[in-house]
């Protein structure tokens, strides 16, 4: 229960908890004890760090993420231009071999702004609500969403440039995303127009690679050169409302990424390197309460953090099954 | 300093995190302020071409208004995918909260119901193509109109030989006699006619009801059979002029086979003759 409350705050934008002294688990009070008698040399935590990048498996989450993310969104193209029917539509909606999909966002703006129940649309929100169920929720933003990952390379540029001091990542209150959500939700059922779809990179991203390209794309150009100039993952991180919806999905599942205090260094790579870094203020040394905590629905399960962590404390899971992936 | 400790109990905010704060809160909702006025900057196109786009067949609309279909149309394209005209495309950005829905370009390619079946409205999933009509008769996505009276070939009693629209162009029709399931290309199938009666001839609502009075319904189903007929030629002076009548659902075949440069006949979307 204090796992769906705890997400639904980060997924509101609201700081994660901070636990008190008295609510840390007397074994995680002793390791955090232990920890600061052995202090963790520089020299020490380089070399893990060092021997984690040098590692075989240092890409393995990324490297399958990226290939499924390509290969669903090839599935729609080929399945079109081959006429193989097996993926017809985009992703906003599709059939797939037949049964109806639908994405929640794109299904919950049409229903209010139609303000009617679709039947179709809502065998198509009830299976895709499953699948997510089962597979993580945000596992849609990076596992699925072809903006992610345009938005992923554009990130590296960012980090690049920010590197040289060429440009600085400006941040905004993270709960402007849960503003956006209400507005535009306030907006189709106020214009009875699907406002959002307007602007929804993943939208126009889709429809572009399925039937050809637009002028629509110079938006999506234009909302990447925000993320490379201005502000890192601006719009994953602070805008968009496909991630809170599936964020609410995501705190149901048992599919998630789980933090393991014991080894922790505490040096902070996976907030480094996540998009959404909140979710891993747990790692901040005296954050945990339990030795094992399971990272909040915000969480977009790309595992990055999974692939950096030198000490492997991160993990994912899935919860009722205790063997890790 | 004495140490809070506690839930909704933080460290008093010196004046330097109060000044981060606070320009933190102006960025913010500069943000917001962009992207949501960007956003509805998605509404404009609305107010000048509201009805300026040939709709799919079963397009919901109420009279002028294509308020429904815009509302509920999740922009997927699957109707796209099964017309075997290829005669669907997607609104681009320049559509505003159109983006992504569909529509014929009837001059390019006309759609000419060689599905029989209205595969777009079977494939739409959320009914913005309404689920309510079955046959081509029952559909009304505009109505024809002779715009251009003096350049109609029949008009001035001239004939037509040879490929419409010339070598390049790529529309394609379904001829019957030449294949029932595969449309072929316009370019492909030059006609010889005495007298040009093209918009009447390769018209789907009159091929259907040539078919029905020759006892052979479409698919053999007598539903299939249009109540009233769509356009016919009147004779007028020394040539004879198309008369667009009431059973028209305003496909486009019309304008796109029409061999004048630009076509003399077009399709409107805005005329209300008759939604019933």
């Amino acid at each position: 229960m204090s796992y769906i409350a705890e997400s639904l705050r980060q997924l509101i934008g609201l700081r994660p908890a901070k636990p008190s002294p008295d609510e840390r688990r007397p074994e995680v009070v002793a390791v955090y004890a232990e920890k600061r008698k052995e202090k963790l040399t520089k020299a020490k935590l380089r070399e893990a760090e060092q021997e984690r990048a040098l590692a075989h498996d240092r890409h393995k989450w990324r490297i399958r993420r990226w290939i499924t993310l390509i290969l669903v969104n090839l599935l729609f193209v080929i399945s079109y231009y081959l006429d193989l029917q097996l993926v017809e539509g985009a992703l906003t909606a599709s059939r797939f071999v037949g049964f109806h999909m639908a994405d929640l966002n794109s299904a919950l703006q049409v229903m209010l702004a139609y303000k009617h129940l679709v039947l179709n649309l809502v065998i198509g929100t009830v299976t895709v609500f499953i699948l997510w169920l089962l597979l993580g929720g945000r596992t849609f933003c990076s596992w699925v969403c072809p903006y992610h990952l345009i938005a992923e390379w554009a990130e590296a540029l960012h980090l690049k440039l920010a590197e040289k001091k060429l440009v600085k990542d400006m941040r905004f209150h993270r709960g402007v995303r849960a503003f956006f959500y209400v507005i535009f939700a306030l907006l189709a059922l106020l214009t009875g127009y699907t406002v959002f779809e307007t602007i929804s990179p993943t939208g126009i991203l889709s429809r572009a690679l399925i039937y050809g390209p637009g002028i629509a794309l110079l938006w999506v150009l234009a909302l990447l050169a925000f993320e490379v100039l201005v502000s890192r993952r601006a719009w994953c991180r602070y805008i968009c409302p496909i991630g809170i919806t599936y964020g609410l999905v995501g705190t149901l599942s048992p599919l998630r990424v789980q933090y393991n205090m014991h080894s922790c260094h505490h040096e902070g790579d996976c907030r480094k390197i996540c998009m959404v870094p909140h979710v891993l203020d747990v790692t901040i040394r005296s954050r945990a309460k339990t030795l094992d905590t399971d990272i909040g629905a915000d969480c977009t399960r790309c595992g990055l953090c999974v692939d950096i962590c030198p000490t492997g404390s991160l993990s994912f899971k899935i919860k009722g099954l205790d063997k890790s992936l | 300093m004495k140490k809070q400790t506690g839930k909704g109990k933080r460290p008093p905010m010196t004046a330097k995190r109060r000044e981060q704060s606070r320009r933190e809160f102006l960025r913010t909702s500069v943000l917001a302020a962009g992207f949501v006025t960007t956003s509805l900057i998605g509404l404009v196109p609305l107010a000048g071409n509201a009805n300026a786009r040939l709709r799919p067949p079963g397009a919901l609309k109420d009279r002028l208004e294509e308020r429904d279909f815009l509302a509920s149309c999740i922009k997927c394209g699957q109707c796209v995918q099964v017309c075997p005209v290829e005669a669907i495309k997607l609104a681009d950005l320049a559509d505003g909260v159109g983006i992504g829905t569909p529509f014929i370009d009837a001059r390019a390619q006309a759609c000419d119901f060689s599905c029989d079946g209205l595969q777009c409205v079977l494939a739409c999933p959320t009914g913005a193509l309404t689920h309510d009509i079955d046959y081509p008769a029952q559909a009304r996505m505009g109505f024809a109109r002779l715009a251009r009276p003096e350049a109609c070939l029949a008009a001035q009693d001239k004939g037509f030989e040879g490929q419409v629209r010339g070598p390049d162009f790529v529309g394609k029709l379904r001829y019957e006699a030449i294949d029932r399931w595969d449309p072929i290309p316009v370019a492909d199938h030059p006609y010889d006619l005495e007298r040009c009666d093209l918009c009447v001839r390769q018209c789907p609502i009159e091929i259907r009801i040539a078919q029905c009075e020759a006892g052979k319904p479409p698919s053999g189903d007598p539903n299939q059979c249009p109540p009233r007929h769509a356009i016919r030629l009147v004779p007028e002076g020394k040539g004879a002029v198309p008369i667009v009548e009431d059973g028209c659902v305003g496909c486009g075949v019309c304008e796109m086979i029409c061999p004048v440069e630009s076509a003399a006949i077009v399709v409107d979307i805005d005329e209300t003759a008759d939604f019933s």
